[in-house]
């Protein structure tokens, strides 16, 4: 079984929002809310300075803290290429899975339930690639199975320098970026 | 230095987490208030068990106190839920991994611990019911004449007024994301502070209802059945006298678990430090001092201090300062907490 993952390459990467407004349109997100969104990291001092501009989204970790915490199930591995998702009908709406993200990559849905990124599970069981992946105009975005050790995202794992977010947080996160 | 710049702007995520409003510290206090009167009402069934004094008996009426003030905490509970509609969820499965999964069924047990403990006394409390309900009086002869059957109650009282005690600590104590409640200490200073704030409920309640004559009748008489919770007869005066007593040694050790709270993150890692840095300065820093510790432990401790040795006269006053102070207590937890977040370690790089 596949164990989906996402490499970003920020040496690419130029925070144009594509990404976002694909997904926003995709998924129906609502007005005011986001389900994946640009950083901008500045490191150093003038004029010695770095930048490093990325799409983030949900972490989909290996070991996620927001499906531990939840009291119903909702928030769950799903078995189609270990993603984390959440089932509206069975959340109630605490929030401890929000207060349990390191990445803050969870919110409440107007309707009630809580709401995130799925790394676009309608669209990978047809065997397609997330809606962000497939409109960026950088092409800085890979989609693929972290198990196979011939799928693209693990090629460039190997050949390439990355890191992940907050790793200190231990959750062992799948979205990586490579520098 | 590091600048870091985000197009997110999720509502009650950004600027900064606040997913938990009134409802939460409201909840946790009522309920480890709860959870302390269950460990009295379990200790007083005891020494009834035992045969002592049976005014201590009154405190078999702490059940009804706390059936109601958890049902106050579960209202604010389900405001707190933005998908109320679903809670049922919760009990059609058990999530081992979830604290709140424990929590929600502890909670049903605990409601049934309380309604047998409160309806057992109610006949004798209130002598029209047991006349009108025989079963009732049967149901509470049935516990009350067997000393087994009423230590059994005890310690079940006992048990799960700790647990639930505890649970409301573990609840934020797992939330890896948040490491201002990453502390062991955390469920152990919410269960010593719930025990507290009962013992001060406890003798609050004994105060003022204490001294009044029971209304008669069916219908007054069920009215003061709810309002009076502590119920006619008044407490014997050593009942009160103890729960002081007891008072004072749970604030001091407040006192110290919160010093352990501190220097444990104090000494811990960046992330630790920034979030104990959130009680240090800024906005939650003055409740922090002045609400939790000066106002809700140390002044109610000097006092009760002095009541006891007859220097000052005996008032209300330190416990309403206590309540206030585990309400406090609960409501710098919890909103400091959502604030506080893991620095990331290449910060510095």
């Amino acid at each position: 079984m596949a164990r989906f993952g996402m490499v970003i390459d920020t040496a690419r990467c130029v925070g144009c929002m594509d990404c976002v407004v694909a997904c926003q349109t995709e998924n129906d997100v609502p007005t005011g809310f986001c389900r994946d969104w640009i950083t901008t990291e500045v490191r150093g001092t003038f004029p010695s300075l770095t930048m490093e501009i990325r799409t983030e989204r949900c972490n989909h970790c290996d070991n996620p803290p927001c499906v531990q915490c939840c009291p119903t199930g909702a928030s769950h591995v799903e078995p189609f290429g270990r993603t984390v998702q959440v089932t509206a009908n069975r959340c109630i709406g605490c929030k401890a899975c929000i207060a349990s993200c390191p990445y803050d990559a969870r919110f409440v849905h107007p309707k009630g339930y809580v709401d995130k990124c799925t790394f676009c599970l309608h669209r990978t069981k047809d065997g397609k690639d997330p809606a962000c992946v497939t409109v960026c105009p950088t092409h800085c975005m890979y989609f693929g199975d972290l198990d196979d050790p011939k799928s693209t995202v693990n090629q460039l794992l190997t050949s390439r320098k990355w890191h992940t977010l907050l790793p200190e947080a231990g959750t062992r996160p799948r979205v990586f970026y490579l520098t | 230095m590091l600048e870091l710049t985000t197009t997110r702007h999720n509502p009650l995520i950004d600027p900064s987490l606040h997913v938990w409003g009134w409802e939460i510290p409201v909840y946790l206090f009522l309920g480890g208030m709860v959870a302390g009167m269950m460990v009295f009402a379990g200790m007083a069934m005891l020494k009834t068990s035992k045969g002592e004094d049976t005014r201590n008996f009154f405190s078999l009426q702490t059940p009804l106190l706390a059936f109601m003030l958890l049902n106050v905490g579960m209202v604010a509970l389900l405001l707190d839920l933005s998908h109320p509609l679903y809670v049922w969820a919760i009990y059609i499965t058990f999530m081992p991994l979830s604290p709140m999964a424990w929590g929600s069924w502890v909670l049903l047990i605990v409601y049934a611990i309380l309604l047998v403990s409160a309806l057992i006394r109610l006949p004798e409390a209130w002598p029209w019911i047991g006349r009108t309900l025989p079963v009732t009086q049967k149901a509470s002869d049935w516990f009350v004449c067997s000393p087994a059957r009423m230590r059994a109650l005890a310690w079940i009282n006992i048990v799960f007024g700790v647990a639930v005690g505890v649970y409301t600590g573990i609840l934020l104590n797992t939330m890896v994301a948040r490491p201002l409640w990453n502390t062991s200490v955390l469920p152990v200073l919410f269960l010593v502070s719930g025990l507290s704030a009962a013992a001060a409920a406890l003798h609050l309640a004994a105060k003022v209802f204490g001294k009044r004559p029971a209304p008669q009748g069916m219908i007054s008489g069920a009215l003061a059945a709810l309002g009076q919770p502590l119920g006619p007869q008044p407490p014997a005066p050593h009942t009160a006298e103890s729960l002081q007593r007891a008072d004072i040694g749970l604030l001091a050790v407040e006192l110290v678990l919160i010093f352990l709270l501190l220097i444990g993150l104090v000494t811990s890692s960046t992330s630790h430090g920034a979030a104990a840095g959130l009680l240090f300065s800024g906005k939650y820093a003055v409740m922090f001092w002045v609400g939790v510790v000066a106002v809700g432990i140390v002044v109610p401790l000097v006092m009760q201090l002095l009541e006891m040795s007859h220097r000052i006269r005996h008032t209300i006053a330190p416990a309403v300062l206590v309540l206030a102070g585990g309400f406090a207590l609960r409501w710098v937890l919890v909103n400091a907490g959502q604030a506080s977040a893991i620095v990331s370690a290449a910060a510095g790089r």
